[in-house]
């Protein structure tokens, strides 16, 4: 609870940049877009997707959205290979491949997995988190692995005849299974494990705004990080990462941006278990 | 009272003409029209019950019976004097109406009467009337083609009549009058639609289950061909076609998808989506597989713009895919395929329309990857439920404990720093 009183004021750290800030933003909007308009397909057989189908303006509206919002994520997941392909051929970054500011699992995460497991149960103190933890790895390459996965026979069922030059009719069967079932993971995922890490867990309950605001208070950083802190502070690179609070717009703006989204993932969370009891 | 009043006012006529009566030899003639108009055009003439027993005196000359000029004593031949006894014999109608009379014997209507119980069923007069009978070409008459649904409506369309005599098949004329025959027929004014008698008989009206009623299973495919004639020709040159004459009992006819009373437009999405169910009673396993695929689930939502059974298999003429004529038989899928998706090739007619993801023969590749996405979505939710799980009593025991050391500092305030540091 302190964390929020302290995330509004006082010395802050950047955390995320107004790349991946935005990049989250279109991702957040074009996800619950797809998911919303293809989840009355997944539960076709359930009374509320076929009001939410109608809702919609009929399949071939909800149809156009979906496809609206692939087109939109596409686009974010190739801007952000783009980035990263500049990083490492223009600036020279290496450090995406390893260390720290790297998305690529390490030894540390299994090690912190297994300490944190024994946190949870009282056999040891909180794992000392760096920069990226291994369950924000997970959702990352979650979606990673997502886009090629969904992204993948989405276009190849958007695109059918054009398909079927490349690959016989029945990879459609498979394309419409794995579709289906990797869009249920996904859904589900985001919308309960991502949102109790991210969000919901007593800790940054009702929400954490960092990836809307882009920092996070010195307190949350040595509390949730103290790894990170202390590297940055041995390397004398704080002040590299120093910056004010976040503007009272900007951490309304997040507040609500994030609530919404929460809210819309968490009605379709209720709307799949309804599915599941029918 | 009213009765005797009017025995009264017969009693005075009677004084009035005795001596033009017994002025006549042989047995005393029956009353003629006239005479029974004496007191049955009087409003005021009943029946012991209260009953009236009025014969509109105009209706009764604009009725076919009255154009015909019979007499009263030709229905009621027990009214032999006057007055007559206070109950007259049931009119007898076979009289004259032989053969009618006959057919009703056979129907459902006799057949409910004779069986004892409440007397609900229809009798001549139900449908036809009393003393204003018209011809049934007459636009008036209760039993032209135009009006019979009504009158058969006053029970089968009747929710307490419905009720009350146990009707299969709900409110029959509400069924009816928003079918495509009844809107044909009712709104239209389209002499060549169906009434109720033109499928069902008039007078014989028969039981679906008496084998020969014009409504019975075997002979529905042949009642409704004495219309749709072309639709008979394809749909008897189909597979199910076929099973009729082997087995009605056994195989689909017309009214299964149709419907009896509630026929449809075939155009309407509503229907077309509906239907699908129907084939889906019999071939349960088809549509199991057909609703996991994309023209499924579309359809299941209740949008007919993708593939229906009928859009591959054919409506009427449903051949097996064996069959070289059938529209999926191999050599014609293509072509099939490029009805709706213009550029299909034979390589896109690879799809399976109705794979089973839980059968290994319908594709290992689909078998295997629809258990690994089970596999997948089990260890995920599985890990990161547990995760998340211990993690959230654990943050809520530490958000207790820090509350109770907060509270704690309040009242020691030097110990503050150092428990924050713990």
């Amino acid at each position: 609870m302190h964390s929020h009183d302290a995330s509004a004021a006082g010395r802050h750290y950047r955390r995320f940049d107004r790349y991946s800030r935005i990049s989250h933003i279109l991702l957040m909007v074009s996800f619950l877009g797809l998911a919303f308009t293809g989840l009355p397909l997944l539960f076709s057989d359930v009374p509320w997707a076929a009001r939410l189908a109608r809702a919609w303006g009929g399949l071939q509206a909800a149809g156009f959205i979906h496809r609206v919002c692939a087109t939109l994520l596409i686009g974010v997941f190739v801007a952000h290979v783009g980035r990263l392909v500049q990083r490492v051929y223009v600036q020279k970054d290496y450090g995406i491949f390893w260390g720290p500011a790297s998305m690529v699992p390490q030894p540390r995460d299994l090690r912190e997995m297994y300490q944190h497991f024994r946190w949870f149960v009282g056999l040891g103190p909180r794992p000392q988190f760096d920069h990226f933890t291994y369950w924000e790895k997970f959702d990352y390459w979650a979606v990673f692995w997502g886009m090629f996965i969904i992204g993948g026979s989405g276009l190849m069922l958007w695109f059918p005849e054009f398909s079927s030059i490349v690959v016989p009719g029945w990879v459609f069967n498979i394309a419409l299974l794995i579709h289906g079932e990797e869009a249920l993971l996904a859904v589900g995922f985001i919308f309960t494990i991502h949102f109790f890490n991210g969000h919901l867990r007593p800790e940054k309950f009702p929400m954490d705004p960092v990836i809307f605001t882009g920092t996070v208070s010195e307190h949350e950083l040595r509390e949730e990080r103290p790894a990170e802190y202390e590297r940055l502070a041995r390397e004398g690179r704080l002040a590299e990462f120093e910056s004010g609070p976040p503007s009272v717009r900007s951490h309304a703006v997040g507040r609500l941006v994030g609530a919404t989204a929460v809210t819309l993932g968490l009605l379709m969370v209720a709307l799949i278990i309804r599915a599941w009891l029918h | 009272m009213n009765c005797v009043k009017g025995a009264r006012a017969w009693l005075a006529l009677l004084f009035c003409l005795a001596p033009g009566v017994l002025a006549a030899q042989g047995p005393p003639a029956p009353p003629s029209n006239d005479d029974c108009q004496m007191c049955h055009a009087e409003a005021s003439t009943t029946r012991a019950n209260g009953q009236p027993v009025v014969v509109d005196p105009a209706k009764w000359a604009a009725s076919i019976h009255g154009q015909l000029d019979l007499k009263c004593v030709d229905c009621h031949a027990d009214a032999t004097e006057i007055p007559h006894a206070d109950a007259l014999a049931r009119v007898d109608c076979s009289g004259c109406h032989s053969d009618a009379v006959t057919q009703y014997g056979a129907s459902v209507h006799a057949k409910q009467r004779a069986g004892g119980g409440a007397q609900l069923a229809a009798t001549c007069v139900s449908c036809h009337g009393v003393h204003d009978i018209l011809p049934s070409s007459d636009p008036e008459s209760r039993t032209h083609h135009l009006k019979l649904p009504v009158t058969c409506g006053t029970c089968h369309g009747n929710d307490a009549t419905i009720q009350l005599a146990h009707l299969h098949g709900g409110n029959i004329g509400e069924q009816f009058a928003d079918s495509i025959h009844g809107r044909a027929l009712l709104k239209g004014g389209l002499a060549v639609a169906p009434n109720c008698a033109t499928c069902h008989g008039a007078h014989d009206v028969r039981s679906h289950q008496d084998p020969q009623a014009k409504v019975a299973r075997g002979n529905i495919p042949g009642m409704c061909g004495t219309c749709h004639e072309g639709v008979l020709r394809t749909f008897s040159r189909g597979k199910h076609g076929e099973m009729v004459q082997a087995d009605p009992t056994k195989a689909p006819v017309c009214i299964d998808c149709h419907s009896a009373h509630t026929i449809q437009r075939t155009e309407q999405a509503a229907w077309k989506v509906e239907v699908i169910n129907e084939c889906g009673t019999c071939h349960a396993e088809s549509i199991v597989t057909y609703r996991d695929t994309f023209h499924g689930k579309v359809t299941e939502l209740g949008f007919a713009r993708v593939a229906t059974c009928a859009d591959c298999h054919g409506a009427h003429e449903v051949l097996p895919a064996s069959n070289p004529a059938s529209p999926v038989h191999p050599n014609n899928r293509v072509q099939m395929c490029r009805r709706c998706h213009e550029g299909a090739n034979a390589n896109f007619a690879k799809y399976d329309p109705h794979a089973d993801r839980h059968d290994i023969t319908d594709g290992r590749l689909l078998y295997f990857t629809g258990k690994f996405m089970e596999l997948l979505l089990v260890g995920v939710f599985g890990f990161f439920g547990l995760h998340s799980g211990l993690w959230l009593l654990r943050s809520l025991q530490v958000v207790r404990d820090r509350r109770a050391r907060a509270r704690l500092a309040a009242r020691t305030p030097e110990r503050h720093d150092a428990d924050e540091r713990r």
